[in-house]
């Protein structure tokens, strides 16, 4: 059993992106913060912190998942994916990213990674989803500009579904 | 905000959990997917001494079949139910209400039996539960006692779980030869906290309508009676559970989908019915 005490630091080692990462966190640090502020990696955006917004959505062991209702203890010796993953610095955009800048499908950005770690998870399991399935986890995420149109749209040229076929 | 101090325990045995119960009670709180319980402990509702995680114990990380139940162990998350084999055949009313479980996002770590330790009365898997009278397996350093999901929900957040017990399992029906099962609910958006949740099953005659979101618990009635003369008894359990206005709905329009979606949900059971 293992026993990590209040108010002590205590070093947290999981691969990030591909790469491994450690940094020190108190048991009650969450996994946002401890992304944010210990490793650097500032794509992971902090809404609401209670698992409603998605902003912080990150991928945990692949899975999208809510990294504000995670503990940093939690993830350890895990393989955390962020936004910063999806293409390599100076390199082209992944095709999600690039259809998301085609059509318009963020404003101010501030849900954007949120919505690429869940999309991006959503597309490795069912390459071809259907606009339900789209929806599903869409719904997941708050965007406060969009309006959500462009981001379906996006979403839609990556799944291989006809423009014409999707209602708002 | 962000959660108070606590002590974070990793036990490597369901033995290991029940001891650490044992030894702090009330001033511990469990952990498996944390999707309910993480977002009380960053708004400060909760404020545990101790933290026990048992979202990796593979002991309770099943699904099994008995001849009357299957039976999901405490690890398993909401998502790995969805996506059980055969999870349509065996508890179709389970592989219809899962989908409304909060988002793909939560589902993906969010437990079937965390749901049921935190007893959300507008919450779909204790109402599925509730509605086929399934059971919760509680373990503790003095013993294994199983209970009906009529006594293991006591109220709003409240369950007869014990300070040391850990909810292990979750035990829910197996489908009935000829039974029908329809679910659905009212949300502002989907994967939203239900306004109203509906639950039906139609078996030999019988109607049985579990109804999450108005009372303080899920709760659930039975009737020998067609779907079609059935508005009477709606609007008498309408009226039964008792629900308040929130800012979220009133209680007189809580009664209306009562009435309205329970008949339609049980006319839908009733044709799935043989």
């Amino acid at each position: 059993m293992r026993k990590l005490s209040q108010g002590e630091r205590h070093r947290v080692t999981f691969t990030l992106n591909g790469k491994p990462v450690s940094g020190w966190a108190e048991p009650r640090m969450l996994l946002t913060d401890f992304i944010r502020q210990e490793l650097g990696e500032t794509g992971t955006h902090v809404g609401c912190e209670h698992g409603v917004c998605g902003a912080c959505t990150v991928r945990l062991d692949g899975e999208a998942v809510r990294a504000c209702l995670c503990l940093a203890v939690q993830a350890e010796g895990r393989a955390v994916d962020t936004v910063e993953g999806l293409a390599e610095h100076g390199a082209p955009l992944s095709a999600l990213q690039a259809a998301f800048r085609k059509h318009h499908a963020l404003q101010c950005g501030y849900c954007t990674p949120g919505i690429l770690m869940s999309l991006s998870d959503l597309f490795e399991r069912t390459p071809h989803p259907d606009e339900e399935q789209l929806r599903d986890v869409i719904g997941g995420h708050l965007c406060r500009c969009t309006g959500y149109a462009g981001i379906m749209a996006a979403a839609r040229e990556v799944a291989g579904i006809s423009q014409d076929k999707g209602t708002e | 905000m962000k959660p108070v101090n606590f002590d974070y325990y990793r036990p490597d045995t369901v033995d290991e959990a029940v001891d650490l119960l044992a030894e702090h009670g009330e001033e511990a709180r469990v952990i498996a997917g944390g999707q309910s319980l993480m977002a009380l402990l960053n708004l400060r509702l909760a404020e545990p001494r101790a933290l026990i995680d048992i979202a990796h114990l593979a002991e309770l990380s099943y699904c099994r079949d008995t001849d009357a139940y299957m039976e999901i162990g405490a690890a398993v998350t909401q998502a790995q139910l969805l996506a059980q084999p055969g999870l349509a055949d065996a508890v179709p009313l389970l592989a219809q209400a899962l989908p409304h479980v909060g988002h793909f996002q939560t589902r993906n770590r969010g437990t079937v039996c965390g749901s049921l330790a935190h007893g959300d009365p507008s919450s779909e898997l204790p109402l599925c539960l509730a509605t086929l009278e399934g059971e919760v397996v509680l373990r503790s350093k003095r013993g294994e006692r199983v209970l009906k999901a009529s006594e293991f929900q006591t109220g709003l957040l409240a369950t007869a779980r014990e300070p040391d017990e850990l909810v292990v399992a979750a035990r829910y029906p197996l489908k009935s030869p000829g039974a029908g099962y329809a679910f659905t609910e009212v949300a502002r958006r989907h994967g939203d906290f239900a306004i109203v949740s509906l639950a039906a099953v139609a078996e030999n005659g019988a109607l049985r309508l579990g109804v999450g979101g108005v009372a303080d618990r899920p709760a659930a009635r039975t009737w020998q009676i067609a779907p079609s003369d059935a508005d009477d008894a709606l609007n008498e359990f309408a009226w039964a559970l008792g629900g308040e206005d929130d800012i979220h709905a009133t209680a007189r329009y809580r009664r209306d989908i009562v009435r309205k979606l329970g008949r339609k949900v049980l006319e839908e059971a009733a044709a799935c019915a043989s």
